[in-house]
């Protein structure tokens, strides 16, 4: 086993300045991946960052790893493209609302559906930042912005909703400022073998400030969130004194000590399930909003099977060399 | 053996096209024919003509699947023009393929297909056996359908009436056999081999085999029997190969030489799917295969993989191609080795699948966005499609550059007895890697005489660097909008592919190499038909040379020399003049004749004469 060299968080920053506007979401996504990074247990340079179009995509520029900055929407094709040449390699995906949802929907569902082991970040702010403030996937349905004046008239995509509609078998929702449940949820989606889909709560100051902030501003977030832990009852609120019941095929809010409900009566959460039915209700759940690792689910990789099939036929065949495929099957000798 | 005198002629060449339902097996059929004709020691080229449709309506003349082998005791660089023998096996087959055959020529037709039904279904109001429209042809009208039945079902193996039904293709194949005086043991083992998993269906179409065999051979109508020599002097190892896997297999070879893992990147399209096909059996040599979500994902998985050091490729046809064009800008940016084969076929939009084009010429060389130069070779027989796939990874690795290969749908699905490679001999093809921890290492640092950057791949210690989509500061490879950076940028993606000339052969002329009359400019897939009509008419005394060419950009340095020695030159091409168009730009002080065909189809050695003889006479 090779050595691995301990590595901190300096050894992932460029020299060279980041260039994000002051005080967006997207600092704080970068400082918890560099935290995040010399914890792994992974060499720097089996580490590659890659990413599309969109200020979320500037990301690779950032990072002292080998790096891809593509085209819009299609950092995740590209991504796949190099996991399943290259399975020994760490790759992370560093993609937005629009990136993902918009242009790259597509790559990005099949993605997912292979379930190619890549760690993708999908910066969720809500807005088009890099393109100066039109209306994305997932802007909620009336929002007045550049290209609406009226108000949008779609229906947003919720990505978790997406994630498990494609097979997905790893999705976390989690908010920019807050350092560390980000960078522990970076650390389990990159230990989860497979797509491991992040959805970072991201505020863009210029174009949608404050969009997350009637959920998860300090006054309101601990009434309107749920911090989700394997393991744990769902139970939210000031007084921790909410929770979380399954009401036939949906999900209730109760109040514990009321009605006879005890802590007992609150529903625990099961990250691991294969049935995504319960993680679906949650990923889709706006009060309280669902925070933390929703579903992480074993299951074996494109890449690794793809390789499996390689290595089998390598091992199986007389035909080892092109020379030799050359002269195989029907071969009219004439003389 | 009947006692009838039997007349046997010799043939320097002959051309056979098998027709029926897409589903009656002429595919096979003509196969089976071309295997026996190549092991015998002819010179042969086929081409399958089949419908977009898979199983069109029984009957109809949009379901009529064809196959068409050209043999030949000499050189056969065509499929030929128009049949010698037409194997038709309904009314519709007959109908569609009347205009291709040769005055005189023999046709075998199932008169057992022949009623009122199925001559309505082709869109006659008579039975064109009984009509005067055969009076010019040998004919002969085999009960193929009934033959075939009642030789199964004396076998008493219970065998049902559709499954008998299947075998009729032998029954044709056993008549072919006496007229071409060929071996039986060959087609036995033949179908012994091909039935190898079902062996009770052997017996069965050996025994039709024998019982076409034996009626033609007791049948008075037929008194002529043909004989095609084995080609004079030919020696060696041969097999046939199709222009799609010999492209599949020159993409293994580059990457073998090169020490890469190959990596495609594909979605289906017809009619290049059979590349993705062909490499998805080769897991045994390394090989990825990635059936991605659109043409989009398949160039940029090859990208993908690329960037990790495996020899990314995609393949595709036209429409596919206009998908990839962003994605082709991201690989001449960062400068990533890259082949992307085009099978062109017959275009804009959905067009012909199935037919044959070379209207991507243009697409190829200019479709990109902003300043994007990119190599574009063709290939211009099946079997060559193995070196020009192998010079395409050659220079993508050598020059770090995406490369453009073109290849037509008549290239892809034509066979051609191709003789093996010496692959010891083929060139060596070097990667410009890096060393680990090389201190000298800048992204974008560049070799003083090709000026390619070198490849330092993700897993390497102390070469971690970004790539991407934007301008990059020379050398340095940051970010950058300098102005005069993206000049010397640009100037240099543009110096580094023109130098590609440096690396190439110099342009060949076929015939007369001092100059003269007439020079017929072709490329890609036309070769064979340019080739013949030129080889011909020199043979007649014409002073008519070719140049053909297989490097387009850049092209040949010696291009200017070959063009200025004749008095006229003719472009000719499957498509308005997109070659033409381009030497018109490139050296625009000569002028130039031109000779277009967009009709779905190759070049016919006739025509192409006819056109030449015109020129020469003005």
């Amino acid at each position: 086993m090779e050595e691995v060299q301990k590595l901190t968080r300096e050894d992932f920053q460029t020299a060279g300045p980041v260039k994000w506007c002051a005080g967006c979401g997207s600092y704080s996504i970068l400082a918890a991946v560099q935290n995040a990074l010399p914890q792994i247990g992974v060499p720097k340079e089996k580490i590659v960052f890659v990413s599309g179009i969109g200020c979320s995509s500037r990301f690779p520029y950032y990072m002292k790893t080998y790096g891809f900055h593509t085209l819009h929407g299609r950092g995740a094709a590209i991504a796949s493209g190099l996991k399943s040449a290259r399975p020994d390699l760490n790759v992370w995906l560093a993609t937005g609302d629009g990136d993902s949802m918009a242009i790259g929907g597509n790559h990005f569902i099949h993605l997912i559906r292979r379930n190619i082991d890549i760690n993708v970040l999908v910066f969720n702010n809500k807005i088009y930042g890099l393109t100066k403030g039109q209306y994305s996937p997932t802007t909620p349905y009336g929002s007045i912005t550049k290209s609406s004046p009226d108000g949008t008239i779609e229906n947003p995509f919720k990505p978790g909703e997406l994630v498990i509609g494609a097979e997905g078998n790893f999705f976390a929702r989690v908010i920019d400022k807050e350092p560390r449940n980000l960078e522990k949820t970076l650390i389990a989606a990159n230990a989860h073998k497979g797509a491991s889909i992040v959805e970072v709560l991201q505020n863009c100051v210029i174009f949608n400030d404050k969009i997350h902030e009637s959920i998860i501003g300090k006054e309101v977030r601990d009434e309107n969130v749920v911090m989700l832990e394997h393991g744990k009852p769902m139970i939210f609120g000031k007084e921790r004194d909410k929770g979380l019941v399954l009401d036939g095929a949906d999900l209730k809010v109760v109040k514990i000590g009321e009605n006879g409900i005890t802590e007992k009566d609150i529903l625990v959460h099961d990250m691991t399930t294969k049935n995504p039915s319960i993680h679906y209700l949650l990923a889709k759940m706006t009060y309280p909003l669902a925070i933390g690792v929703i579903r992480s689910v074993d299951d074996a990789t494109y890449e690794t099977k793809l390789q499996e099939q390689v290595d089998t036929a390598v091992a199986n065949t007389k035909i080892k060399t092109v020379d030799q495929l050359l002269h195989s099957g029907q071969i009219f000798d004439i003389k | 053996m009947s006692d009838k005198q039997k007349k046997i002629v010799e043939l320097e060449e002959v051309v056979i096209k098998f027709a029926g339902d897409s589903g009656d097996g002429m595919q096979l059929t003509g196969t089976q024919f071309s295997d026996a004709s190549a092991s015998f020691g002819n010179e042969l080229l086929t081409f399958p003509d089949y419908p977009a449709e898979i199983r069109a309506p029984q009957g109809t003349v949009a379901g009529v699947s064809g196959f068409q082998v050209h043999i030949g005791a000499k050189e056969v660089q065509t499929p030929g023009d128009l049949a010698d023998v037409l194997i038709a096996m309904n009314p519709a087959a007959l109908k569609t393929n009347m205009k291709w055959v040769k005055p005189g020529a023999t046709i075998i037709v199932d008169v057992d297909s022949f009623d009122q039904k199925h001559c309505e279904k082709a869109g006659y109001d008579y039975d064109p056996l009984q009509s005067s429209d055969l009076d010019d042809y040998t004919v002969i009208k085999a009960p193929i359908t009934s033959l075939s039945r009642s030789t199964v079902s004396d076998l008493n193996l219970g065998i049902d009436v559709k499954t008998a039904d299947k075998t009729r293709n032998q029954f044709v194949m056993g008549m072919l056999i006496w007229l071409f005086n060929r071996n039986m043991k060959v087609e036995e083992e033949f179908i012994e081999k091909k039935f190898a998993k079902k062996p009770a269906l052997i017996a069965p179409n050996v025994a039709v085999l024998h019982a076409g065999y034996n009626y033609a051979d007791t049948l008075e109508a037929i008194a002529t029997q043909f004989y095609v020599k084995p080609v004079a002097g030919k020696k060696g190892s041969f097999r046939q190969i199709t222009g799609n896997t010999a492209t599949a297999w020159g993409l293994m070879a580059g990457a073998e030489k090169a020490g890469l893992k190959l990596f495609l990147g594909s979605y289906p399209i017809t009619p290049a799917s059979d590349i993705l096909h062909e490499l998805c059996k080769h897991k045994h040599l390394g090989v990825k295969t990635f059936q991605a979500e659109d043409e989009i994902a398949g160039i940029c998985t090859a990208i993908g993989a690329s960037f990790g050091g495996n020899l990314g490729v995609t393949s595709t046809s036209g429409p596919g191609l206009a998908l990839k064009t962003e994605a082709a800008g991201l690989a001449v940016i960062t400068e990533l080795p890259l082949v992307i084969v085009d099978v062109q076929r017959g275009g804009p939009s959905t067009g012909l699948p199935t037919k044959t084009e070379q209207s991507d010429l243009l697409q190829a060389i200019h479709g990109r966005h902003g300043e994007s130069p990119m190599p574009v070779i063709a290939a211009s027989t099946p079997g060559n499609c193995f070196n020009y796939a192998y010079e395409a990874c050659k220079i993508a690795v050598e020059h770090m550059t995406p490369v453009i290969l073109l290849t037509d749908g008549y290239l892809a699905n034509g066979t051609e007895l191709w003789e093996i490679p010496n692959y010891e001999a083929m060139p060596k093809i070097v990667p410009p890697f890096v060393k680990d921890n090389d201190p000298e290492y800048q992204p974008y640092k560049r070799d003083a005489e090709k000026l390619n950057r070198r490849w330092a791949l993700p897993g390497q210690k102390g070469l971690e660097h970004r790539i991407g989509g934007l301008e990059k500061s020379d050398v340095y490879g940051d970010v950058s909008h300098d102005p005069m950076n993206h000049q010397v940028m640009t100037n240099y993606r543009a110096e580094k592919v023109q130098r590609i000339a440096n690396y190439i052969p110099q342009q060949e002329i076929i015939g007369s190499q001092n100059g003269g009359e007439l020079l017929v400019i072709g490329w890609g897939g036309t070769f064979g038909a340019l080739n013949m009509a030129v080889k011909e008419m020199r043979e007649e005394g014409y002073d008519v040379s070719l140049a053909h060419f297989n490097y387009i950009f850049p092209l040949p340095k010696n291009t200017e020399d070959v063009l200025k020695k004749f008095k006229k030159r003719v472009v000719c091409e499957l498509n308005l003049g997109q070659f033409a168009d381009y030497l018109r730009t490139q050296y625009p002080q000569y002028p130039y004749e031109q000779y277009n065909k967009v009709q779905g189809l190759p070049f016919f050695i006739s025509e192409l004469k006819e056109k030449f003889k015109q020129l020469l006479a003005k």
